[in-house]
């Protein structure tokens, strides 16, 4: 039986011409799909409720509500 | 000192693994985790010691023909010495064997289990939960929530149409 001399040599260096490039598209694809998924989106939603935002309203509906210390219902 | 004279008549040989007379003490009992272990492992290819210490007559005539020339062994010899120096072929070592699924099955079985003695535990060991668990609470708890406008842009209170006083569709 004679079988053909098996790979003695270079072993981690193959592995890692394939494993090392798979490692850094990995990583940025995450990265990229983080960024605009969860990161991207988050901005805008926080620049839409910002673009028509009246803090005093808020205020007095709050106020209003009873959840303030320093100021009562104005009672109307 | 004489009697250790009287023994180098007999022959040196016998000091070394005797107890000399002199001092009253012995040798140390060389104990078996101390002595060079074999491993199957697929880092070391070359154990320290074979893994057949004690060869039977017929292994110690094959080694002695291994001596010899290598091609007039048979296959059969060559993997009985194969066998003899080593437990497990690097095949056998990193055989997947199925047993996960034996381990994950009994796993699961004991939380299974853990469950249960959960569950009797709430039932009977624990007192009754707080008063602010009451629905009634609850709801009050909510209304407060969204009166403050709590986490309005993506959380609860984004949820709350404040015109209609409603949830948002």
């Amino acid at each position: 039986m004679s079988l053909p001399k098996p790979m003695m040599r270079g072993l981690l260096a193959k592995r890692t011409r394939i494993v090392l490039p798979m490692a850094f598209v990995s990583c940025g694809g995450l990265a990229l799909f983080y960024k605009y998924v969860v990161g991207e989106r988050r901005k805008r939603t926080y620049a839409e409720f910002y673009k028509n935002y009246d803090a005093t309203k808020d205020f007095n509906a709050m106020r209003e509500a009873g959840v303030f210390d320093s100021v009562q219902p104005s009672g109307k | 000192m004489l009697a250790t004279r009287a023994f180098s008549l007999i022959g040196k040989r016998a000091i070394s693994t005797s107890v000399c007379v002199r001092g009253g003490h012995g040798v140390a009992k060389v104990e078996d985790y101390t002595l060079p272990a074999y491993h199957d492992s697929p880092d070391i290819p070359l154990p320290e010691v074979r893994f057949v210490q004690n060869l039977s007559a017929e292994q110690k005539s094959l080694k002695e023909k291994e001596k010899g020339s290598w091609a007039a062994l048979s296959n059969d010899e060559k993997l009985a010495l194969y066998r003899i120096s080593f437990k497990q072929s690097y095949a056998e070592m990193n055989y997947r064997s199925p047993e996960w699924k034996t381990v994950l099955g009994a796993a699961f079985f004991f939380f299974g289990f853990t469950g249960l003695f959960f569950l009797w535990q709430r039932k009977y060991v624990f007192g009754p939960v707080p008063h602010t668990f009451e629905p009634e609470y609850k709801e009050r708890e909510l209304q407060r929530m969204l009166d403050m406008r709590m986490n309005p842009i993506e959380g609860i209170a984004s949820k709350w149409d404040y015109e209609n006083k409603q949830w948002k569709k």
